[in-house]
């Protein structure tokens, strides 16, 4: 289980970006985290994946405290940061790096055979499309078989189309090995087709403003009308947290007027 | 062939046909560059033949080869070749030696990049041939004082292009290496060397551009063996064959160590997305 207790950051420069994140992630859980832009997502993500530790609080993962990044955890960036000399085999097994080789090269065949790209093994990052790179960088984090699986705006980068695509796809792959989900999106459709629950943050210092939770059977539908009514109430929830963040008073719901944001 | 035939052709067997022009833009694009010289060595050649000039200061092409040729039968050529080469080998290794151990430190220590970096830079603004008379009377006027001053023309472009390389590695990848927990020494192995070859092998070859440029300073400042010594040699008994022939040698020598810098670096560039 992934535990955050008062979690707050203060850059050096005096920015206070986060301010009393507390959270439980069951192990398994797909959890998603919303909010407005410079609300501390990324921040939030960069302190539990142990590159820019937060300045107060405590993160553990299975009690285990963390401060630097862990063998438990893997990080998916919005861009895919593949190693441009290697050939994409060898930036699957990247973090195999202990392993025999035998075990390496099994496990990097399965990885690749798994997101669909067996036949791109042997070739190099730039010779791929930006949704194949996105699915290398996939399968070089869950190669090492993390506990907990951190994605930031994963599939912004990407067209509609393919953004769906590959939002399919981790499922399926999460469904393999069940990893914890903790994912940073811009996108209400991609939240809530992924996640169990939503948590919604406002900035300046970024907190946990809502949170919403998504009982619809997997796969979801994105055209029903269980879906449409979640995502009218992700909405409103955003909605009010800009306007409570804006005037720092108003609470008032202001359901319908979510449509049109500023993502 | 009419344009319509031509376009026939051409659909008939398409990738054939773009197999045989991408060979032939293969051929041409270099042969281009030939043409200028070529032409103008053959225009000398007849302009000397029909006896328009006389050629005595500037000798024809062939009377150029005839003395390559001659230079290269009594071993002379060899000889002052190898001894050039020898003082640009131990010159460069010693200047890069030295550079990569000191660029790298800066690149990789701010603290040491503070330290070193502004005595260097105001070292860099003195021409470096200045530095003659100086290692001349420290270091005499034979191998020693020659090295140190090809080491020196060596250094500067390496240690700046290494410490800006490793300054510039893109500190994505180096978080990459940080999620999977690589050591100090895998990240420097597996990040940081790969991501500054590139601009390290430029760097190399434009310190051995240098270098080159160094010894012939060198060799004409004293010296009694060496391409240089031939310059002079020419220079003072009135052989302008010999000193063409000396610099032709040069170019022959210098391009080919370039190229295997280029040649033994290139199957770890293979990976760069560069247009070739
Ligand atoms: N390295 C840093 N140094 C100083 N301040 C930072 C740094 N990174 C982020 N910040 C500040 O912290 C706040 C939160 O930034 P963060 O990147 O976490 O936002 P975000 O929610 O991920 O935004 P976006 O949706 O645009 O990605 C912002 O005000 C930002 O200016
Ligand atoms: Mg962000």
């Amino acid at each position: 289980m992934l535990v955050l207790e008062r979690v707050g950051k203060t850059y050096p420069n005096g920015v206070h970006a986060l301010d009393g994140v507390s959270l439980a992630v069951e192990l398994g859980e797909i959890v998603a985290v919303i909010g407005g832009s410079g609300c501390g997502k990324s921040t939030l993500l960069r302190a539990i994946g142990g590159l820019d530790p937060a300045t107060e609080g405590t993160i553990t993962l299975d009690g285990e405290r963390i401060a630097a990044p862990h063998q438990k955890i893997g990080i998916i960036f919005q861009e895919p940061r593949l190693l441009p000399w290697l050939k994409v085999a060898d930036n699957v097994g990247f973090g195999l790096g202990d392993r025999p080789k035998s075990e390496r090269a099994e496990r990097v065949a399965a990885a690749l055979k798994r997101v669909g790209l067996s036949d791109k093994a042997a070739v190099w990052p730039r010779e791929l499309s930006g949704g194949q790179a996105q699915r290398v960088a996939i399968a070089r984090a869950l190669v090492p078989r993390p506990e907990v699986l951190l994605l930031d705006e994963p599939f912004s980068a990407l067209d509609a189309f393919t953004r769906t695509d590959l939002q399919d796809h981790l499922l399926d792959l999460w469904a393999d090995a069940k990893p914890t989900l903790l994912l940073v999106t811009h996108d209400v459709e991609e939240a809530i087709v992924l996640a169990d629950r939503i948590m919604v943050m406002r900035p300046r210092p970024g907190r946990i403003f809502d949170e919403i939770g998504v009982e619809l059977p997997r796969p979801r539908d994105r055209q029903s009308a269980a879906f449409d009514f979640a995502k009218r109430r992700v909405l409103a929830a955003l909605d009010r947290s800009l306007d409570r963040a804006a005037t720092g008073t108003a609470d008032e719901p202001k359901a319908e007027a979510g449509a049109a944001l500023w993502w | 062939m009419s344009v319509v035939g031509m376009t026939i052709a051409a659909e008939g067997n398409p990738t054939r046909e773009r197999a045989v022009a991408n060979r032939w833009a293969r051929l041409a694009r270099p042969a281009l560059g030939l043409l200028l010289p070529v032409a103008a060595a053959l225009l000398w050649e007849t302009i000397v033949r029909m006896g328009w000039a006389s050629g005595r200061l500037a000798p024809p092409p062939s009377v150029i080869f005839a003395t390559f040729v001659d230079l290269a039968r009594t071993g002379e050529l060899q000889r002052n070749t190898l001894v050039t080469l020898a003082r640009v080998a131990a010159g460069f290794g010693i200047g890069v030696v030295i550079a990569t151990v000191l660029g790298a430190a800066a690149g990789y220590s701010p603290l040491v990049r503070r330290l070193l970096d502004p005595s260097l830079q105001a070292l860099r603004a003195i021409p470096s041939i200045a530095w003659v008379p100086l290692f001349i009377l420290w270091l005499g006027i034979f191998e020693a004082s020659k090295v140190t001053l090809i080491a020196v023309g060596v250094f500067f472009p390496v240690y700046l292009g290494l410490m800006g390389a490793i300054q510039s590695v893109d500190r994505k990848l180096v978080e990459v290496g940080r999620t999977f927990r690589l050591s100090d020494v895998a990240m420097v192995r597996r990040i940081l060397l790969p991501a500054v070859l590139p601009a390290y092998v430029i760097s190399l070859r434009s310190g051995l551009g240098l270098g080159w440029m160094f010894v012939v300073a060198a060799e004409l400042m004293g010296a009694s063996e060496g391409l240089g010594y031939l310059l002079i040699d020419g220079q003072e008994l009135g052989k302008p064959a010999e000193i063409i022939a000396a610099i032709v040698a040069f170019a022959i020598v210098g391009k080919s160590t370039d190229w295997l810098i280029a040649l033994t670096a290139a199957p770890f560039l293979r990976w760069e997305d560069v247009v070739r």
